[in-house]
């Protein structure tokens, strides 16, 4: 893997609630603090993480559908963060996004043709006939008749429904998709037709994917590299095999032995973690997971461990990682 | 099981009179639920279980639902008692969670005082002794401070905790059967861990016998002593959870089993995905309902398989494949 397509750099994103005026004031939550991480071109990259750890916000200021506080998100080399609006528009064609619920992204007052030409109108792909065979050639790549095309959003199943959400985040042909949570309100016969699909596309097209997703599973079938975001902050990183098979940071221990297997009898030695994560509005002093961690000690209340790669190029912010031992 | 079943569903049969015509949306559904059993039944969205799982309360208030059938419960059979007689079973007897908490609970009332209501509706205390009750059971559900979380209101709570009081509310009057529709769905898998951990201490604790309904096979392989497997509104398959995960007879169980990518193991390059979806209402075949996804159909399958029982298992299937 070689070709760097994506830097993020200390990215920070604060959202505020309440004025000055309310009770209480304005309240600060700090949904991403100092993430950093590349994304390579042609992998897919896994985030995953439990609710509120800053999963779906961090995506969403990769594309900059929210703009960040401070940091960087260098993209082809541009950095989009500080982009005027006029010249982002044309990157946003390189880089798309596939939403988790594809029936609240389609309009539903408009055909399914329409919905796919729209990106395509928009940036000009051109004219009519070729948008035309244009869409012919997305709903051959997706796998729908071409009859679907003048259809409408109620007319489809899930299943179909997101398959023309992939549609149009490929219409462009777009170098890099950030697709979040794309397969979790599929059937479990659904969702392994959409993952599928994805891996066809990637292969054909050479996308590269930031797979964001709560279903650790999912994420092993799919992605090459994976990080795990606990909240806002990245405590582990590395490739899938090795992160999911022999975590290092103990929340990734416990969140691999809290999935539950369909496999009987297998009640391993679970560890369940007491507890729910805290409220990002307050996070912890020191690592943000000692107050749940089984392996807390004093310093871990005090200080904020670093993100710091080991030899194997898994990197891990924990005072002390688990031993890296067999799965 | 030669004693007689907790709750023995017979033939239960839930339509709908539409414009469309009558929907059949749950088709002669039979099975029981022993003492102290843990039944897991799992489907994909639309496959009936909900309908099922609402139909054993008698919560379907649509008054174009047609329900057919016997559903017996202690010697009753629930769908023939009359309205005050179910609202004693209801919260009583038996007990049902939601997969959203919030939604269930009130949000203009604190978690302890709702509590309170559901035991004083179901038994004749006082104020201060059913306080003290619901205070002990929100502790008994791993709640560290269950005084001053019954003093809260619902949305001061994380889902994990809401659902905690849920469950809390359901075991206020010692239910026989607790039935819980996806209880886990909306929650994180390491809240979901101390949730299920929970429902298997149900049992022990408790007493109490559970209908669970889910879509995920890995919470019915964690959980659950038998499975019961719908598609569009039939029983596929049931029977016991190792058997049938270790060797399933219906093609559409197998199908269900193959799909799931897995967190260990072998990685396979591909997943092997079931082609197609569900049929919808109006439109089911008239023969066995998974054929026009199934690898195994053929013109047999045009014509609708009964369940057939064999050692401890049934299997609805022409092509069963039968082990043994």
């Amino acid at each position: 893997m070689a070709e760097l397509l994506m830097e993020v750099r200390d990215l920070t994103k604060t959202f505020t609630s309440g004025s000055r005026f309310s009770r209480g004031g304005v309240r600060r939550v700090q949904a991403l603090s100092n993430v950093s991480f590349e994304v390579f071109t042609g992998e897919t990259l896994g985030l995953v993480g439990e609710s509120g750890c800053g999963k779906s916000t961090l995506g969403r200021c990769l594309l900059r559908l929210y703009q960040p506080d401070s940091g960087q998100v260098i993209f082809k080399g541009h950095d989009i963060t500080r982009l005027p609006e006029a010249r982002l528009r044309p990157l946003r064609a390189d880089m798309q996004m596939v939403f988790q619920d594809p029936y609240a992204s389609l309009n539903p007052r408009r055909r399914l043709g329409d919905l796919i030409a729209e990106p395509l109108r928009v940036h000009k792909f051109g004219d009519r006939a070729a948008i035309e065979a244009r869409l012919l050639a997305l709903m051959g790549l997706v796998g729908l008749a071409p009859d679907y095309l003048s259809r409408y959003p109620h007319e489809i199943s899930g299943g179909q429904r997101q398959r023309i959400g992939i549609a149009r985040a490929i219409a462009l042909s777009p170098a890099l998709i950030i697709a979040d949570e794309p397969v979790s309100a599929l059937d479990v016969s659904i969702q392994a037709q959409i993952v599928n699909l994805l891996s066809d596309l990637q292969a054909a097209l050479r996308l590269t994917y930031v797979f964001i997703a709560h279903d650790l599973s999912v994420v092993r079938q799919i992605a090459d590299r994976c990080a795990v975001m606990y909240l806002g902050q990245i405590v582990e990183i590395g490739a899938t095999d090795l992160v999911l098979h022999r975590p290092a940071h103990p929340y990734t221990a416990a969140l691999i032995s809290a999935v539950p297997e369909p496999v009987p009898g297998g009640h391993r030695t679970r560890q369940i973690l007491q507890g729910e994560p805290p409220s990002p509005a307050k996070p912890p002093s020191g690592c943000r997971f000692h107050t749940r961690c089984p392996g807390a000690q004093a310093v871990c209340a005090e200080t904020m461990p670093v993100l710091r790669a080991g030899a194997d190029g898994r990197a891990v912010a924990c005072h002390f990682p688990l031993a890296a031992g067999p799965a | 099981m030669s004693e007689t079943p907790l709750l023995d569903i017979r033939n239960l049969c839930v339509s709908f009179r539409t414009a469309r015509g009558v929907l059949p949306i749950v088709e002669d559904v039979s099975f029981a639920i022993g003492t102290r059993e843990i039944l897991a039944v799992v489907g994909e969205s639309g496959s009936g279980k909900s309908l099922t799982a609402l139909s054993v309360m008698r919560l379907i208030t649509d008054p174009n639902a047609v329900i057919t059938g016997e559903i017996w419960f202690q010697g009753r059979d629930v769908l023939k008692l009359p309205a005050r007689e179910m609202r004693k079973l209801r919260g009583g007897a038996m007990a049902m969670i939601f997969q959203d908490p919030m939604t269930a609970l009130t949000p203009v009332y604190t978690v302890g005082a709702q509590i309170m209501e559901q035991i004083r509706v179901h038994q004749n205390i006082s104020r201060r002794a059913a306080r003290a009750r619901a205070v002990e059971l929100l502790r008994a559900m791993g709640i560290a401070d269950p005084r001053d979380v019954a003093n809260r209101f619902p949305h001061q709570l994380s889902g994990g905790m809401r659902q905690r009081v849920m469950i809390a509310m359901a075991l206020s009057c010692d239910p026989a059967l607790l039935i819980a529709d996806e209880p886990t769905t909306a929650l994180d898998v390491t809240v979901q861990a101390q949730i299920l951990e929970l429902v298997l201490k149900l049992r022990t604790d408790f007493g109490s016998s559970v209908l669970l309904i889910t879509h995920d096979m890995g919470v019915v392989a964690q959980v659950a002593d038998r499975v019961v497997v719908m598609y569009a509104g039939c029983i596929a398959e049931a029977g016991d959870v190792a058997g049938m995960f270790a060797r399933p007879a219906h093609p559409y169980t197998a199908g269900l089993l193959g799909a799931i990518p897995r967190l260990h193991g072998a990685k396979l390059a591909r997943l092997p995905a079931i082609p197609g979806a569900p049929p919808a209402p109006h439109d089911k075949p008239a023969g066995c309902g998974f054929a026009p996804r199934c690898g195994l159909a053929d013109a047999q399958c045009a014509m609708r398989p009964a369940l057939h029982a064999q050692a401890g298992r049934s299997c609805a299937c022409w092509k069963a494949a039968w082990h043994g």
